[in-house]
């Protein structure tokens, strides 16, 4: 049986449908990424999931019970992360973890020995009497997770887990959240970074409440199996990407960072056609090459496909 | 209960480590203690008195020195003309004066109706009805011995004499019915902002949302939230009533135990107060002034701590009803000041449980729903 399960699931404020109808399956232990922009009903899904919110109509099985039935029965089997790593800054390391424990209705045995798991797991040991406000942001956030799976919940919900966080304790926490997922913890995360994403066994992109595009990441690259990207580095690529507008092989052209990232149709292959109206204009390139289709032009395609604005 | 010992356990370190609610908890009261007790006297005494005197003869000596035995006039001029009187009064160095006219005596022994003047600064009108009163009871009093004189052909005592005897607080000081108002005005506000603030902290640092997310029952979470406030609150409470021994001499004729469980009651229903105020506001500052308003206003004005309710308008008296503080006043000054069992404060203690259950159920229901 798949840890969530969701049967077009609707919720509606008023007149807008922030989620629309929609419909997945998360399997036990898979990492089960949440992309959309702000706004596209991410929240939403991820508060109903939680029995934070009651949902309109469908229905949602999150570890077997219904969120729209029993929202307190949920709370005890899922584990919850949000971006503002919810600790009590005044309190210490090791009041949290007690705080969180005692929450969750663990008793004092217990709290003791998941105390010390969640100290190793964050490499915390030493600073049990530190006080949570002068912890760096990389450490509060191992430490939100710690504290968010004391009660070693089968399902774990993380709501942009790593905003704020330098790119080395980034990659630390997902090394966590790796170990979880081959322990069987079903890992449900929703973020803004593409590049988080490619931790992500399988994606769904939200657009305008509904899921656009779901699949494991080499799915959804795969919708460029028939289509070239083409990356050009020039000094300037306002007037590149003016110059590329009318090429006959060219579908669209996007900026990439400081490149320009051009799509050709599909089955073309030859970059010979950019290359001379480059000429022709007398605009110089660093280099024009074809490169693999990274997760954000699969996002920027799904988006402009649904007709929203990217994130 | 173990998830409610958590929270009060969490809530407790949280008061410790945080400065300012220990300081709202802890020593604003006392120090609002002393600063209102201290600057709240209606006493008025040695009033600055001028004496113009165009009588000149014993029986307008006799009213002079009547004044000046009394202590609450001193004499500092002297005067000959209206025009030093009003100089005087403007430049404030007096705050009334006494004008004898020419022929007193005559009008007295003629049987006519003797005047004299009482003039009284009302730029304050408290304390200008205050020094009128005085001056009106010491010249009936001189008036009643004066015509027995007449009558008499002697000086001899008034035939009828009330000889009042002040119970609770003999020396009538206005301090000690002022300070257990002054008590229950601190206590109220500084656990119905302390409170209040609690929660909207959680809210505003995120960490509520965690909290939601917990299986925990909102009564265990209620529960949890208000013991370390009541237990601090009341430690409060118990250091100003013994600043207010100690400082203004308030007795304490009554129980202790009474007195505990008195001010327990209205702690539950001022700890409540917060939490319902928590509840229906997002932001810190705002709970700040909300709550100081509820508390402050009704807690001067509407209990009976500066103004009587009896002589409230009506429409008015009908709000003192909801304000807890009135009981708690009515209570705690019979206490301390009268020594009453619980009997007497019986219906004052039944008020004080029926606020406490209404507003602690109020946010209870209104906490669960913002939960769910």
């Amino acid at each position: 049986m798949p840890a969530v399960t969701v049967r077009e699931l609707t919720r509606r404020f008023g007149d807008f449908v922030a989620v629309d109808h929609v419909s997945f399956d998360v399997e036990q232990g898979e990492i089960f990424g949440f992309l959309g922009s702000n706004g596209a009903g991410k929240s939403t899904t991820i508060r109903m999931l939680c029995g934070l919110l009651t949902p309109t109509s469908g229905t949602a099985l999150v570890g077997g019970i219904d969120v729209g039935r029993d929202p307190e029965g949920v709370k005890g089997r899922i584990g919850y992360m949000s971006q503002r790593f919810s600790l009590y800054e005044l309190l210490t390391v090791e009041e949290n973890i007690t705080f969180f424990g005692g929450l969750y209705g663990l008793d004092d045995e217990a709290i003791v020995s998941r105390r010390n798991f969640v100290l190793d797991m964050a490499g915390l040991r030493g600073r049990e009497r530190t006080l949570t406000q002068d912890l760096a942001g990389g450490w509060r956030q191992r430490l939100a997770l710690g504290c968010a799976i004391l009660h070693e919940p089968p399902i774990l919900f993380l709501d942009e887990p790593t905003g704020g966080v330098d790119p080395v304790s980034r990659r630390q926490f997902w090394a966590l959240i790796n170990q979880l997922s081959q322990r069987g913890v079903t890992i449900f995360v929703t973020t803004h970074y593409l590049d988080e994403a490619e931790h992500c066994h399988r994606l769904a992109l939200m657009q305008a409440g509904r899921i656009a595009a779901l699949g494991t990441v080499r799915e959804l690259k795969a919708v460029f199996s028939d289509r070239a990207v083409v990356e050009v580095r020039t000094p300037s690529p306002m007037e590149a990407l003016r110059a590329l507008d009318d090429v006959p092989s060219v579908e669209k052209t996007s900026l990439f960072g400081t490149a320009l990232h051009v799509w050709l149709k599909p089955g073309e292959r030859d970059t010979r056609p950019l290359q001379q109206r480059f000429k022709e204009r007398g605009l110089k390139t660093e280099s024009v090459e074809f490169v693999q289709p990274s997760l954000e032009d699969v996002f920027m395609d799904v988006v402009e496909r649904a007709g929203g604005a990217p994130a | 209960m173990r998830q409610a010992l958590a929270v009060g356990r969490k809530e407790f370190w949280q008061i410790v480590r945080d400065r300012r609610t220990l300081m709202i908890l802890l020593f604003v009261p006392a120090f609002f203690l002393v600063l209102y007790g201290y600057a709240l006297n209606w006493d008025i005494r040695h009033v600055r008195l001028a004496v113009m005197d165009r009588e000149h003869n014993r029986d307008s000596r006799e009213l002079i020195s009547s004044f000046t035995h009394s202590t609450f006039f001193d004499i500092v001029a002297t005067v000959t003309s209206m025009t030093d009187i009003e100089t005087l009064m403007d430049r404030g160095e007096i705050r009334a004066a006494l004008v004898i006219p020419e022929g007193m005596s005559r009008d007295l022994r003629s049987g006519r109706v003797a005047q004299v003047q009482v003039l009284i600064n009302g730029d304050n009108a408290n304390t200008a009805a205050t020094v009128f009163g005085y001056a009106q009871a010491i010249v009936r009093g001189v008036s009643a011995q004066l015509r027995l004189g007449l009558v008499t052909g002697g000086r001899v005592p008034p035939p009828i004499s009330a000889e009042p005897r002040i119970w609770y607080n003999p020396e009538l000081t206005s301090t000690l019915f002022l300070v257990p108002g002054l008590i229950g005005f601190i206590v109220m506000i500084s656990s119905v902002v302390s409170t209040s603030m609690s929660i909207v902290r959680e809210k505003e640092r995120g960490t509520w949302e965690q909290v939601r997310m917990a299986p925990i029952s909102t009564v265990s979470y209620v529960v949890g939230k208000t013991i370390p406030y009541f237990a601090i609150s009341l430690v409060s409470a118990f250091f100003i009533i013994a600043a207010a021994m100690l400082l203004f001499g308030l007795p304490m004729r009554g129980s202790w135990l009474l007195l505990l469980f008195t001010v327990s009651l209205f702690l539950a229903g001022a700890l409540g107060t917060g939490l319902l105020v928590s509840t229906l506001v997002e932001s810190q500052s705002l709970a700040f002034q909300v709550s100081l308003l509820i508390s402050l206003l009704p807690t001067i004005i509407l209990s009976g701590f500066i103004f009587p309710i009896a002589s409230m308008p009506a429409p008015i008296r009908a709000i003192t009803v909801v304000v807890p503080a009135r009981y708690f006043l009515a209570a705690l000054r019979a206490i301390v000041l009268k020594g009453v069992d619980a009997h007497v404060v019986s219906m004052e203690l039944a008020a004080l449980g029926v606020y406490a259950a209404c507003v602690l159920g109020l946010a209870s229901v209104r906490l669960g729903k913002e939960r769910a």
